[in-house]
């Protein structure tokens, strides 16, 4: 189904943000849409937001590769990003990723077994002050979660695995 | 000394609007509106000596007043793509005084024309994205956003705009390329926004913090704003500071505080009481400086911590000790900045790439004799080479680290 007819509400309001002759500005918000519930874009979402937008599936394509919050494969239904920069790495923050995966049992870029976490690492995310911090990037939006022991973080993920976001 | 961008830890709930307005909210943009005249706002600005707090730190005022008037519609765009490695004072000033923020917008779209403003948000800060869009649509209820504002014929939209990901966005040509539906790579200046901006259109782009100071300013005056700070850098500045601090986190202080106050008073000292050994005063693009007594009495302001050789840039402070090996720091910034660099400019595309592997091999222990020549060598070609200053960032700390701290270098590779 295209977006068009699965959000008329939202791609309506998406559009009316940019002057309407310069639509092409709401690539980026509706691929935020196009992922939202499989945590990927997929070809035919790429054409579809190509026709809606009168640009090039090309264009959308090249779009999704370049900025490093969409994805165009499947991953985990969560993606746990976890900041290594320098300023979180001056507060033990490769340490806290690596006990992590030891945790999981699973190495940066895999996905536990039961398709939950995809464990990734991450750019500076602006939380410099609050480190060991990550994000998570779901059904449910981005949210971050800071100054993190491994106790909460083992907590929040058997949240996860109980909520039902993202369930339909 | 009342905070003048932090107000929330004065004042409770000041990311509510009846709160906002009960401590003075929109009374400048309700003054600018009803008995100013756009330039007279600018005219303000300029001569409050407001510099922009990004990091270039160039004079708002004379930014404003070169918008090209003979090209419409004009656009103001705020950027909050907030990405530097060590920066994240924007986060809290959106998230804790957002109406003032905001307020600070207008007023800049109110002095060159703007009839729609934007506010470009790095993707990451998805809620931040939410809780603005709330805080505008209460701001429209109120009538203080909206079409013939205080009964003048003047109307003005704001929309949010999140980007996905991409440090370079921060960079202002490649943020309006972003806004536009593209990849966000920087175009080539001059011409500069204020004359060719979004759609081709003059553009204002201003850092959160920038815009922040704006309402007090037009409250208070260009005289009270200069009665802070320092000659060549008037009023107040967020510092972040980061790293081996005790208590890291966002200070306002004003330009001109001295980095031992900043470090010792505010952020508590160094962990485990351990020697500050080099700070990077503008985050992971920042040079790095050996520290000493006397660079630790040096005061924060744009002209001083020149003469240390860094710049002061978004001013975030991270804090090295004396257990941090500089070959470990420039292993982290590289890596940042190879993941970073758009690929459009030569220079910086293989330059990272060439660098990483170089500094890669050293960090694993397999680093040859004269690669740290090299990766001197490699960093000093990229310098003055590329469209915007990614390719400057990315050298700083290689270059400034392998000559000022070279012993860090001569234990890890073999001979």
């Amino acid at each position: 189904m295209s977006l068009e007819k699965k959000y008329p509400k939202e791609v309506k309001q998406l559009l009316a943000k940019y002057p309407p002759e310069q639509k092409r500005s709401a690539v980026m918000p509706l691929l935020y849409l196009a992922q939202r519930e499989e945590g990927y874009v997929n070809k035919a979402a790429m054409q579809d937001i190509a026709q809606l937008l009168d640009i090039t599936e090309t264009e959308v394509a090249s779009i999704v590769g370049f900025y490093s919050l969409y994805h165009d494969e499947k991953a985990g239904k969560y993606r746990m990003q976890v900041c290594t920069d320098l300023p979180c790495a001056l507060r033990g923050a490769d340490e806290f990723l690596n006990n992590l995966c030891g945790n999981l049992g699973i190495k940066v870029g895999e996905t536990t077994a039961d398709g939950l976490v995809t464990l990734e690492g991450v750019m500076c995310l602006a939380a410099c002050d609050k480190a060991p911090m990550f994000q998570t990037q779901g059904p449910d939006g981005i949210k971050y979660h800071e100054n993190m022991t491994m106790d909460r973080t083992m907590e929040l993920i058997e949240a996860l695995k109980k909520s039902d976001v993202g369930v339909k | 000394m009342a905070h003048v961008l932090l107000r929330h830890l004065d004042v409770p709930d000041i990311n509510k609007i009846d709160v906002y307005k009960k401590n003075g909210g929109f009374d400048a943009f309700k003054k600018a509106v009803t008995k100013m005249k756009p330039e007279q706002v600018t005219e303000v600005v300029k001569n409050s000596g407001l510099r922009g707090r990004g990091g270039a730190g160039f004079p708002t005022g004379m930014k404003w007043s070169f918008i090209d008037n003979k090209n419409w519609p004009h656009y103001v765009v705020a950027n909050a793509d907030e990405s530097e490695p060590g920066t994240f004072k924007d986060r809290e000033i959106m998230e804790s005084n957002p109406f003032q923020f905001l307020e600070g917008l207008m007023l800049s779209c109110y002095a060159v024309g703007a009839t729609v403003g934007y506010v470009y948000l790095r993707g990451e800060f998805w809620q931040v994205a939410a809780f603005l869009d709330e805080k505008i649509a209460e701001m429209e209820k109120a009538g203080v956003l909206g079409d013939n504002l205080f009964g003048t014929d003047y109307s003005l939209k704001i929309f949010t705009h999140l980007g996905a990901g991409a440090y370079i966005c921060g960079e202002e040509t490649a943020l309006l390329e972003s806004m536009e539906g593209k990849r966000g790579q920087p175009r080539v200046r001059p011409p500069f926004p204020p004359s060719y901006g979004l759609y081709g259109k003059p553009t204002i782009i201003n850092n959160v913090e920038t815009f922040t100071n704006v309402p007090p300013i037009i409250t208070n005056g260009a005289e009270w704003y200069k009665s802070m700070g320092t000659a060549d850098s008037a009023g107040v500045k967020l510092f972040s500071l980061s790293g081996r601090v005790r208590r890291p986190g966002n200070y306002e202080l004003p330009f001109g505080t001295t980095f031992r106050e900043l470090i010792y008073k505010h952020g508590g000292g160094v962990q485990e009481g351990r020697p500050v050994k080099a700070i990077m005063p503008a985050g992971a693009s920042s040079s790095l400086i050996v520290v000493d007594d006397k660079v630790l009495d040096t005061a924060m302001d744009y002209a001083t911590v020149r003469t240390l050789g860094a710049d002061l840039g978004s001013a975030s402070v991270i804090v090295i000790d004396d257990t941090v090996s500089v070959e470990w720091i420039i292993n982290k910034t590289i890596h940042f900045f190879k993941h970073e660099s758009c690929g459009k400019c030569t220079p910086c595309r293989e330059g990272n790439y060439w660098m990483q592997s170089i500094v890669h091999r050293i960090h694993s222990g397999e680093g040859k004799q004269g690669d740290v020549d090299l990766l001197l060598n490699v960093a000093k070609q990229m310098q003055n080479k590329c469209l915007c200053a990614l390719g400057e960032f990315a050298t700083m700390a290689v270059v400034t680290g392998i000559e000022r701290f070279p012993q860090d270098f001569k234990k890890v590779v073999k001979v």
